[in-house]
């Protein structure tokens, strides 16, 4: 445990000392910003929920995360430190823990920052804000899952551009799966069990329910298992390296 | 000093086999290293050194033999090994986002070094290393030499009593080369030390005993003096097959 901190530790200070993060930062705002209230029509819904802001997020964090964790295992390849993380008196388990809790903690940061629309829906008028608690929590375990994801592209390459776009494809994938025009179209040829089977691997099917307020294990389950899927995937990528 | 009992075993290496696709890089190379020697691998470029040292540090698994240091084997118990293992690797990567005083701060931390005895860790390597006047400096900002010196600082954080280094003396100037040799003597006395280097002088400077590899393969062992002088001639006729075939 003390050396996955260790591990995130420095990999949180290598967000923090490059001009990278604040640049990350102030993008994710300015879209979530430009989201929520010109393409979500916050203020037109007349609704006084963040369903215009969560609603984004599948397709927001599509390009956001891959962007802020391809660098996680790429760049140690690049530069051939991997050879020195490798060698250290850690197993490679730690490193992968310490690595994503590290990325995870900096979305988490960029998450939180978006405080703001809660306190406005909240002057504006009384929303449910335990729906909004659920779909925080909702909306950061999606971002977990992307990261996963990425940190496993990441692994496969030493390129960061081609970990990105991998990233971004798999990413892509698991919107679609439950994206309503994508069923729908599949509706045309394949049972409706089939399409179901298909949309329970999507993110947005499980991010569905905390966005409604709904704390679902199954979702979380889902959504746990994605992550702990991927870093295992990130481990044997690595160990043939 | 404390005396210490000079005849321990330190590494041991048998049978090391390791193929990259067609290319048998490491064919069948075993020896040992004790306490209180200096050995250097020397070999000509592509020879197999880098890769011998990355199977003893835990870095590659090889595909057939052993290789335990301190008595524990890389492959079944990597960690009690690499807890005694400082290594330089080749190029001597180091996290260029860094400065020198946090790389070295992470590297004792990451040795399970904190506090005081941390900071004693750091500007002991810092003294050894001559670093003082670049501990605030970020490493992507540093020279070829202060860079290797950096990484070499990271390898003796903990004091340990492997050290494996890869060519710790590339791209260092004829001064810093200097140093570097006269570190790795002293801290021969009471480690077990194996180095890589074409550099022949090196041997006659640093070494109690020499390896010679070639295509994989050892092809001479022995103090400098036994290996016969000049040491380049030795060498050259040793290895010179392959630059003839090349
Ligand atoms: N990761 C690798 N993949 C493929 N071939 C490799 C790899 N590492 C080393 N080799 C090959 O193995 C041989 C020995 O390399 P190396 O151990 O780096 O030699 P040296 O350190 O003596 O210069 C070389 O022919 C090199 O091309
Ligand atoms: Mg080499």
């Amino acid at each position: 445990m003390k050396h996955i901190w260790v591990i995130a530790k420095r990999e949180l200070g290598a967000y923090f000392t490059s001009p990278v993060a604040y640049i990350f930062l102030v993008i994710f705002l300015l879209l979530t910003g430009f989201f929520t209230f010109t393409a979500g029509q916050f203020f037109e819904r007349g609704e006084a929920s963040l369903s215009a802001f969560f609603g984004w997020h599948p397709w927001l964090y599509l390009v956001l995360v891959p962007a802020a964790g391809m660098r996680l295992w790429a760049e140690e390849r690049r530069s051939g430190t991997i050879e020195l993380l490798m060698t250290l008196p850690i197993t490679p388990w730690q490193a992968i823990a310490g690595k994503f809790l590290a990325s995870w903690i900096f979305l988490g940061v960029a998450l939180a920052l978006t405080f703001p629309v809660v306190i406005t829906v909240n002057v504006l008028g009384s929303p449910d804000n335990g729906m909004i608690f659920a779909g925080y929590l909702g909306s950061f375990f999606l971002a977990g899952a992307y990261l996963a994801i990425t940190c496993m592209t990441s692994a496969m390459t030493r390129n960061q551009v081609v970990a990105f776009i991998l990233s971004v494809v798999a990413c892509l994938f698991l919107i679609l799966a439950g994206f309503n025009p994508v069923t729908d179209l599949m509706a045309r040829w394949a049972s409706p069990a089939f399409i179901d089977t298909v949309a329970a691997f999507s993110v947005v099917t499980h991010f569905d329910g905390f966005q409604k307020g709904v704390i679902d294990t199954r979702d979380l389950l889902f959504f746990l298992s994605l992550i702990g899927f991927s870093l295992f995937a990130t481990g044997v990528i690595l160990r043939n390296r | 000093m404390r005396p210490r009992k000079t005849n321990t075993l330190m590494i041991k290496i048998e049978n090391l086999v390791k193929t990259f696709g067609a290319k048998r890089a490491v064919d069948g190379i075993s020896f040992n290293v004790e306490r209180g020697e200096v050995v250097g691998f020397l070999g000509p470029n592509g020879s197999g050194k880098s890769t011998t040292m990355r199977m003893i540090t835990g870095y590659y698994a090889p595909d057939s033999g052993k290789v335990s240091v301190g008595g524990n084997d890389v492959v079944e118990s990597p960690l009690a090994a690499k807890r005694l293992i400082g290594y330089l690797p080749e190029n001597a990567a180091a996290y260029s986002d860094m400065t020198v005083v946090g790389f070295l701060g992470f590297a004792a931390e990451i040795r399970g070094l904190t506090g005081g005895a941390k900071q004693k860790a750091i500007g002991r390597a810092v003294e050894r290393c001559f670093l003082s006047s670049v501990l605030h400096q970020s490493i992507d900002t540093l020279s070829k030499g202060y860079r290797h010196r950096t990484c070499l600082a990271q390898a003796l954080i903990h004091d340990p009593e492997v050290l494996v280094l890869d060519e710790p003396t590339d791209g260092l100037d004829p001064n810093q080369k200097h140093e570097v040799r006269n570190l790795i003597r002293e801290l021969g006395k009471t480690k077990a030390v194996v180095f890589s280097t074409h550099i022949l002088e090196e041997v006659d400077a640093a070494c109690t005993r020499a390896i010679i590899i070639d295509r994989g393969r050892i092809v001479a062992q022995g103090t400098p003096d036994e290996l016969g002088r000049p040491l380049e001639d030795v060498f050259r006729r040793l290895t010179i097959a392959d630059t003839v075939k090349a």
